[in-house]
């Protein structure tokens, strides 16, 4: 057993030892045991650099608050930065390294910034590296050269690159009554809820349920205030309503009472059990929630109050009595309220000396003058710490008479031995949750805290949370909090009997000892009441400013520990009182949160995907899957040893000399029907529907309300009110919910019904010379010649014994059908077209080939549609009905619509035989080194077989107009340039005879 | 946030789609009033507190609805079908009204 570790007591398995490393060095600690109890256990005073200086820092807190001893661990090749050693539970195998120090903690180089004090105050980074460049050390251009050094120096972990192989899960849960917190407030609210038959949750963000009572040494119902947490605990585990989450960090509050929680499931694990996640979000939607939250310590803020060594004395006496550690073996105290001597007490108890106990209060009540003579420390009443001594651990401190009413300090400074020093500035609630919640904190000034305001959601508050520091009014409001947020009654029931120390509740309204030195406010930014003052001195009066121009409450505690106070300086320099200083609101998260548990299950195998009922055709047969969207769709079939570009070339060619199939089942499909369908059809298309014959096909233009083009695609004309639109593939859901918006909110009156029927039909279109030929030998019950079938005609018959409707329409240029079956026969008829086309040479072809061939035809996609672009843009100016107002009509006429110098679509040749990028710009001059004047810009490019050239769509101001001329590619990214000739867009078969026949 | 969509009942906002503010007001599809096509697509009152909006339970029965929610509480005060008035009854222009008394 280590010096340091007390013979009993605390919730610590001494019989179990568990084997870790920090820093590479091997520990060991037992069952129960944090990082920080077991390192402190062992002697360790060191932890961390902080922030800005590299000053030495060891633990301030043993609970979620810690701004000092931040530490990395490290899983596999997974490094997880930032945890405060107060939250890692050891386990065998655990690896933590400390932060912000090289090339080892004890000797950190950067440590003489400690000397540069003067030049890193509050504003460093806006005085010294903002605005115009005045001499060589000054301005922007300045911290572009400084910055890596700094962002070395300054900062925190560093967060590793491994792909994170852990699992995360969210799980959505509904309550009558979620408890947060689970010290005696907490336990009792959630048994009286429980004892009314609600559905209750109980979150704690410690591994162990019980709060204060897990180290206060008080006694309830006669027996430790320990036991009684344990034995309620068990009391609600055995029962089916409640939930018990231990480890579960609830970290924000949300409308309609929804809350969001973190449950670090298995990091407390060697290994994670079967099937256990990492971290688990819970969204939990609460009737009612009960904020037993608790309070935070205050530190003070004197000179060197941040040497390793000094402690708030709470955390104190946590690890004497929760881990059975001593933080010291010669201790003193400084405080400015009772619940310190409580802590005297206990170390003392614990094996500890209590040397002292300075408190700024001159007069002291005679129980704590009781309490003092207990753990035989001697008081100084009227006194405050004006300085500490030590390197990286304490060895002495500094006491003077201080005068509380003026903040001066009297006579000369008398020296105390001691290796810890524990200070108490008082108590804040943890008001984050009411806080996000909604409203304004209050501020109370015989506590000299902000207490939760009035609730704006339901939540009932109670102990410590609500400024109720003591054990048996924290009972009282539990349990009164638990009934009513369960909807019950109040009882008669006699409460739990408390025995504690007593103690006034209100502390001496000091927060800060000016003397010489550095005297810190945020230990984890490194920001001192200096730098407070000097923003103050700098015109900077509002809080949130403040906070912003010296970082003050922005580091990953949040400010847990420094809001108040840093506070309370700020209002001292403005002569306010503090509640017109006025406080930042808190917003989610409460504690840092892991990415991994927001994007839960939604990555990886479990993302949701589409796929076509051909899909395990395509993947039987060689195709390279794409994912567009959720959609997996053929890339290419390649043959062996084959390039993706030989690939998509010969499929093109391929296509154009005998025949291609290719699966466009993916296209959005919707049902328009309904008396008032061709009617509606003209509204949202830009030319005419109602004139289509049943039994044809049209291409259609939608516009968005704004007179910008929306989308694209082919309506069918199955009968007179039954129409069917295909929509692109990216577009499907926008389209539906379009139309779906003007049936329901602008034109009511309209009898239509839309239903997406994209998923009930499996579509393959056919192309080439050959195509018609190989249709006539596979289909039955209708001829496809011309006369029968026309281009954009539509006809039913059979394949394979399976019914199909064949549309005569291209994509591809090409003589081409659409044949669409039901998607559960889908494969069958393809099987059976590709069957029929074997004669003919025909081929699969995918999305590259596809592509191709529209490019080579001039057709636009999304790329060119992209929500810039107008009809007349993209030369579709010919689908304008006049005859009609459509959607979009009114405003496509506008002056900046129609200028002569827009980005017009155009076709590009590249003159030098090289490819073309897609984003690459146009220039009329290549200037490599300074490349500017960018005329446009590529959409979309391929090597075109049909060409044997290399070509492009492309968006260039004024386009129409320079067809014929010649223009540059500027690609300073992928070092492209090179003169392009631009042409129209329709690069084969302008005048369409291959696809009419 | 939670909308009571009047057939599927109280509904996280994740299975909803903003449709847009609920105080345009559509000019006649043949009116070539530039002024008034403008303000409906572009004009937008942005009030704090009460406002008029249009969602669709798109995770759902797919029905837009119409709804009144305050911007600066997100409390909803009101859902109802938007067929249920064509869309452009009294509730969008009185909105419109007030909000411009104010102002």
């Amino acid at each position: 057993m280590s010096p340091r570790r007390t013979d009993t007591g605390g919730r610590v398995d001494r019989l179990k030892t568990i084997r870790f490393t920090f820093d590479g060095a091997p520990y060991t600690g037992h069952a129960g045991d944090t990082l920080a109890s077991a390192l402190l256990a062992k002697g360790v005073t060191l932890y961390g650099r902080s922030f800005k200086y590299h000053r030495p820092r060891g633990l301030l807190t043993a609970g979620v608050e810690e701004p000092n001893a931040l530490v990395t661990v490290l899983k596999g090749k997974v490094r997880e930065p930032n945890i405060p050693a107060t939250m890692v539970e050891i386990h065998d195998g655990l690896v933590a390294i400390s932060q912000n120090r090289f090339p080892s903690l004890a000797w950190d180089i950067n440590a003489v910034n400690q000397l540069g004090g003067k030049i890193l105050s509050a504003g460093f980074y806006y005085k010294t590296f903002m605005g115009p460049v005045f001499g060589p050390l000054k301005g922007t251009r300045f911290w572009m050269f400084c910055e890596h050094f700094i962002r070395r120096a300054a900062g925190l972990g560093s967060a590793g690159s491994a792909k994170d192989p852990a699992r995360y899960e969210r799980m959505n849960a509904f309550c009558d009554v979620l408890v947060v917190g689970s010290g005696p407030a907490g336990l009792m609210a959630a048994k009286a809820a429980a004892d009314q038959g609600a559905r209750v949750m109980l979150a704690d963000l410690e591994p162990l349920f019980g709060g204060s009572a897990n180290w206060s040494d008080e006694t309830i119902d006669g027996a430790p205030a320990a036991d009684w947490a344990r034995r309620t605990v068990a009391q609600l585990a055995g029962r089916d309503n409640v939930r018990l989450l231990p480890r579960t960090t609830v970290w924000g509050y949300y409308d309609n009472n929804t809350l969001a929680a973190l449950e670090r499931v298995s990091d407390h694990k060697e290994q994670p059990g079967k099937g256990e996640p990492r971290h688990r979000y819970w969204a939990i939607r609460a009737k009612s929630v009960v904020l037993a939250t608790g309070a935070f310590e205050r530190p003070l803020v004197f000179p060197g109050n941040d040497r390793p060594g000094v402690m708030l004395a709470h955390a104190a006496e946590r690890y004497a009595n929760e881990f059975g550690v001593l933080p010291g073996e010669r201790i003193a105290l400084f405080t400015n309220n009772d619940s310190a001597y409580r802590a005297a007490v206990a170390l003392k108890k614990a094996g500890a000396a209590v040397v002292a106990i300075a408190d700024v209060r001159p007069e002291l009540s005679p129980e704590m003058r009781k309490l003092a003579a207990e753990a035989e420390a001697e008081i100084f009443a009227g006194h405050a710490v004006v300085a500490t001594e030590g390197g990286k651990a304490l060895s002495g401190l500094k006491l003077q008479r201080f005068d509380m009413t003026n903040g001066t300090l009297i006579g000369d400074p008398r020296s105390i031995h001691a290796d810890c020093l524990l200070m108490s500035g008082g108590w804040s609630p943890t008001i984050h949750l009411a806080s996000q919640a909604g409203a304004k904190a209050e501020w109370n000034a015989a506590r000299q805290a902000f207490l939760p305001p009035k609730p704006t959601q339901s939540w009932i508050g109670a102990g410590a949370f609500t400024g109720s520091f003591s054990t048996l009014e924290a009972l009282a409001e539990g349990r009164a909090a638990g009934l009513a947020a369960a909807g019950g009654q109040s009882t008669q029931s006699m409460l739990p009997t408390v025995e504690a120390v007593p103690g006034d509740p209100d502390p001496a309204p000091v927060f800060e000892i000016r003397a010489k030195g550095k005297s810190f406010v945020d230990f984890q930014h490194d920001v001192t009441a200096e730098d407070v003052r000097l923003a103050h001195r700098e015109g900077f009066v509002s809080v949130e400013h403040l906070k912003r121009y010296t970082t003050l409450g922005m580091a990953t505690d949040q400010g847990k520990s420094s809001n108040v106070p840093g506070l309370a300086i700020m209002a001292e320099a403005l002569g306010k009182p503090i509640p017109e200083v006025g406080t930042t609101r808190f917003r989610p998260p409460f504690a840092p949160v892991s990415i991994g548990s927001l994007a839960a299950e939604r990555f990886g195998d479990l993302k949701p995907e589409r796929l076509t009922p051909m899909h395990d055709w395509h993947l039987a047969n060689g195709a390279t899957m794409y994912s567009a969207g959720l959609w997996y769709r053929p890339m290419i079939y390649g043959l062996s040893g084959e390039t993706v570009e030989q690939a998509y070339v010969r499929e093109a060619k391929a296509t154009r000399e005998r025949a291609g199939i290719v699966d466009v089942s993916t296209l959005g499909k919707i049902a328009v029907q309904g008396p008032d369908a061709a009617l509606f059809l003209d509204r949202v298309y830009t030319n005419m529907f109602s004139t289509l014959a049943v039994g044809k096909a049209r291409y259609g233009l939608m516009l968005r309300e704004d007179g910008l083009a929306f989308d694209d695609g082919t309506t069918w004309r199955l009968g007179e009110q039954d129409f069917l639109m295909t929509t692109t593939t990216a577009n499907a859901g926008k389209v539906m919910q379009h139309l779906e918006y003007f049936l329901d909110v602008i034109w009511p009156e309209l009898k239509v019904h839309v239903t997406s029927v994209t998923d009930e039909w499996a579509g393959a279109a056919i192309g080439g010379p050959k195509a018609r030929e190989i249709l006539a030998t596979c289909v039955t019950g209708t001829s496809v010649d011309n006369a029968t079938l026309p281009f954009m005609g539509i006809v039913r018959g059979e394949i394979a014994g399976v019914p199909v409707m064949i549309c005569r329409l291209s994509f591809s240029g090409e003589m081409a059908f659409e044949v669409y079956s039901g998607a559960g026969y889908g494969t069958h008829v393809w099987e059976a077209l590709v069957e029929a086309g074997k004669p003919f040479g025909l081929v699969t072809y995918g999305l590259e080939a596809l592509g191709t061939m529209r490019i080579e035809k001039g057709h636009v996609t999304g790329a060119e549609i992209d929500g810039r672009t107008t009809a007349r843009d993209l030369h579709l100016d010919w689908m304008l009905s006049k005859k009609k107002p459509f959607i979009g009509s009114a405003m496509m006429d506008r002056e900046g619509l129609i200028a002569s110098d827009r980005l017009e679509l155009v076709g590009l040749i590249a003159l030098d035989n090289r490819p073309l990028n897609g984003g690459a710009h146009i220039v009329e001059e290549v200037d490599e080194a300074n490349p500017h004047g960018s005329i446009g810009h590529i959409t979309a490019c391929c090597y075109s077989p049909a060409l044997g050239k290399h070509i492009a769509l492309a968006l260039v101001k004024g386009g129409k107009a320079r067809q014929g001329t010649r223009a540059h590619v500027s690609d300073s990214l992928r070092n492209r340039f090179g003169p392009v000739e631009i042409v129209s867009n329709h690069f084969f078969d302008p005048d369409g005879s291959r696809m009419h026949g | 946030m939670l909308i009571t969509c009047p057939y599927c009942g109280p509904r996280d906002v994740i299975e909803f789609t903003y449709q847009g503010d609920g105080n345009r007001e559509r000019p006649d599809p043949a009116s070539q009033n530039f002024e008034a096509w403008n303000a409906y697509v572009y004009d937008r009152l942005n009030p704090a507190g009460d406002h008029n909006e249009i969602w669709q339970h798109s995770g759902g029965c797919r029905t837009h609805l119409k709804v009144v929610r305050n911007t600066l509480t997100h409390e909803i005060s009101s859902v109802a079908f938007m067929r249920g008035d064509h869309g452009r009854g009294d509730h969008g222009s009185a909105a419109r009204r007030k909000a411009e008394d104010k102002s």
